[in-house]
């Protein structure tokens, strides 16, 4: 994005870091607690890997597009 | 997949638009702190966004335009999610449920080749003639009279629109979480006016990039984990035929697009595959995605022309995969929708839910969906996607509206000598005026639910009309501003009047779909293609009358008077014409999959 100090992927790394962890980290309370939510699938442990996948996918936005970094 | 509006408003009345709303009483999913916690981060954030760009949104250029500095991805991403309505999404899902995957023809041949033809073949010559609307086309190759119609009915209907939209999000937050509608009215209004008046049209692409990217995260999860639970596409396909040979499901079928459009009255939405074609696919789509100001306004932003051809290409692709989070949900609640028993739950019409009765629509199945199988955070992920849907629509709307009031109705018509500053002042008043028209249009919609249609219908009329009126002034350099002009106002007048003929005498759908066997849906192809026809015919008759202007004053603005810049040479991958010939392929590979 030209003509801004921060990319707009900047911000969606941003989110979806806070997002992730926060999902990530309820998975993580799900599974040491052993209370999973009362969801159909509840064993696949989706915040796990969806949290997780979202964390990993918004720490690589938040560096890559950081604010000052060129290209 | 139209989107001011509900796709089923705009390309045929799928569901009555207040029946659509007609939900179980009590509410579907009770969030934790965790899922406020994710509502409430998203807002802040959206905030942040509109605060941040502020100080880059000080010239008319900037506020209206985005500065024109737009990347492809940027634009095509916003170009697609100011499409992507809540209402849309779940009730395209409903859809899904009720009639299977035909639905799908709204985000495929609805969709795909009138995004291409835009971008390869319209674009150039709204990007070279430095145009800052569609009315503002018109008014460059037609003159003031078919600009100032233009930009009067669109900014009204935008604006009017906004305000349904806004009622009708209001009201799917209190059936499926049971909050207050003045609540989800205020603060999600407040939201959209605060960061489009303080960023302008920048915050508005800004904020649609990052709520596509939470519609994406917040709904894929739904049809992953259902195929999961249905052993995948063919344990899914094993189900529902057992589902349908018990009695469970309706018998038809629901995983095949093309093969029962043979006839009226081979499928339940009563459709013939001509009117898919030449009325969806090309009447209302072309309509919608090539001459829709709110949509059209995204891609005008791009930082070039090979941007501006290539966001409707990126966004092409995007618009091919909706129906992974849309249409498939709605499937597969026909097989994995189950009671606390293990029962399988069957949704009705709309009508059939009443107060006490435990039965759910249709329509709910993307909630139910959602609540089947996402926990805490999760689920609030999934509510925000539908919240930032609403909002990408919305804030679509008013910096349209706003753009097209500003420079198509203010500055030609009362301050034709209006600084640079003045005119971003004025744009900024107009988006919170726009923001409290809809809250008023919600509010008397709120109060008279009836007259839902009657806006919705109005909506679709000036689409398909404008669409033969821009074609011919694109594509032919004899056209006439006396032929612009009564093209789109004859051709208008015949949607209006097949609309009313249809609702003063219901059989006359007979003869507007030309079969008996019509239903609701092929009347808006149908109209729709009877309006483009009269106002192609009507500009043409009228034209050949009429004196042409002279071929010189037509540079950027038709086919065949206009030199297109050349623009430089990329690598094979970069380039639009590779990756529309990989849209046209994927494209006809769903289809002949599906057939």
């Amino acid at each position: 994005m030209h003509g801004s100090k921060i990319p707009i992927w900047f911000f969606v790394g941003i989110l979806l870091t806070v997002y992730g962890a926060m999902i990530f980290g309820y998975g993580l309370v799900e599974v040491f607690t052993g209370q999973t939510a009362s969801v159909v699938l509840a064993h696949l442990h989706a915040p796990i890997w969806w949290g997780g996948l979202m964390l990993a996918l918004g720490l690589f936005y938040s560096v890559r597009f950081r604010p000052g970094r060129n290209g | 997949m139209f989107a001011s509006i509900p796709a089923f408003m705009a390309a045929g009345s799928l569901h009555a638009p207040a029946a659509l709303l007609a939900f179980s009483v009590t509410p579907l999913a009770h969030l934790s702190l965790l899922d406020l916690a994710v509502i409430a981060i998203y807002f802040g954030m959206v905030i942040w966004i509109g605060y941040y760009l502020k100080g880059q949104s000080n010239t008319s250029e900037e506020f209206f335009m985005a500065g024109r500095e737009m990347t492809a991805w940027i634009a095509g991403l916003s170009f697609v999610s100011a499409n992507l309505g809540s209402l849309e999404l779940m009730g395209w899902a409903g859809s899904a449920y009720q009639y299977g995957i035909l639905a799908a023809h709204w985000y495929w041949v609805g969709a795909i080749p009138a995004m291409l033809f835009l971008g390869m073949v319209m674009m150039p010559f709204y990007y070279v003639c430095k145009t800052h609307s569609v009315p503002g086309y018109l008014k460059l190759r037609y003159g003031q009279g078919s600009s100032v119609v233009a930009g009067f009915s669109f900014a009204f209907m935008t604006v009017l629109m906004s305000g349904v939209n806004m009622f009708s999000m209001a009201l799917v937050m209190k059936v499926v979480l049971g909050w207050n509608m003045d609540f989800s009215i205020i603060v999600s209004s407040l939201a959209v006016a605060a960061y489009v008046a303080l960023g302008g049209l920048r915050s508005a692409i800004f904020n649609e990039v990052l709520q596509f990217i939470l519609i994406w995260g917040g709904a894929l999860l739904v049809p992953i984990l259902g195929l999961i639970e249905a052993g995948g596409w063919t344990g899914f396909q094993a189900k529902l035929a057992h589902n349908i040979q018990a009695g469970l499901v309706p018998a038809g079928d629901y995983t095949h697009m093309w093969r029962s459009m043979g006839h009226f009255s081979d499928n339940p939405m009563g459709i013939h595959w001509t009117g898919i074609l030449f009325g969806l696919g090309f009447a209302i789509s072309f309509g919608y995605w090539t001459t829709d100001f709110l949509v059209v306004q995204r891609v005008l932003a791009a930082n070039s022309l090979r941007s501006a051809r290539l966001a409707p290409v990126i966004g092409s692709f995007f618009k091919m995969a909706v129906p992974f989070i849309v249409i498939l949900p709605g499937l597969l609640g026909l097989v994995a929708l189950t009671d606390s028993n293990g029962h399988l739950i069957r949704l009705v019409g709309e009508n059939l839910v009443t107060p006490g009765s435990g039965l759910h629509s249709y329509n709910e199945v993307l909630p139910l969906m959602m609540v089947r199988y996402l926990g805490p955070g999760l689920l609030g992920l999934g509510i925000t996607a539908l919240i930032a849907g609403f909002m990408s629509g919305m804030a679509g709307n008013v910096s349209a509206f706003t753009a097209v009031c500003t420079y198509d109705l203010y500055q030609p018509l009362i301050a034709k000598n209006a600084t640079d500053k003045h005119l971003v002042t004025f744009g900024r008043v107009m988006t919170v005026v726009g923001v409290i028209i809809s809250i008023a249009a919600a509010y008397t919609v709120m109060h008279a639910q009836g007259i839902m249609d009657y806006v919705q219908a109005l909506f679709g009329f000036f689409i398909s009309p404008l669409l033969g009126v821009v074609l011919m002034g694109m594509f032919w350099k004899r056209a006439t501003k006396e032929g612009g002009f009564w093209g789109l106002l004859l051709g208008t007048l015949t949607s209006i009047g097949l609309w009313a003929w249809v609702k003063v005498d219901p059989s006359a759908l007979k003869y507007v779909a030309i079969s008996p066997y019509a239903r609701d849906m092929a009347e808006n192809m149908y109209r729709a293609l009877w309006a483009v026809s009269v106002s192609v015919i009507v500009c043409l008759v009228v034209s050949l009358f009429t004196k042409a202007r002279p071929i010189a004053e037509l540079n950027g603005l038709v086919y065949g008077a206009t030199k297109l810049p050349v623009e430089e040479p990329v690598p094979f991958y970069k380039n639009e014409w590779f990756w529309t010939a990989i849209a046209i392929v994927g494209f006809l590979a769903l289809n002949i999959y599906f057939w």
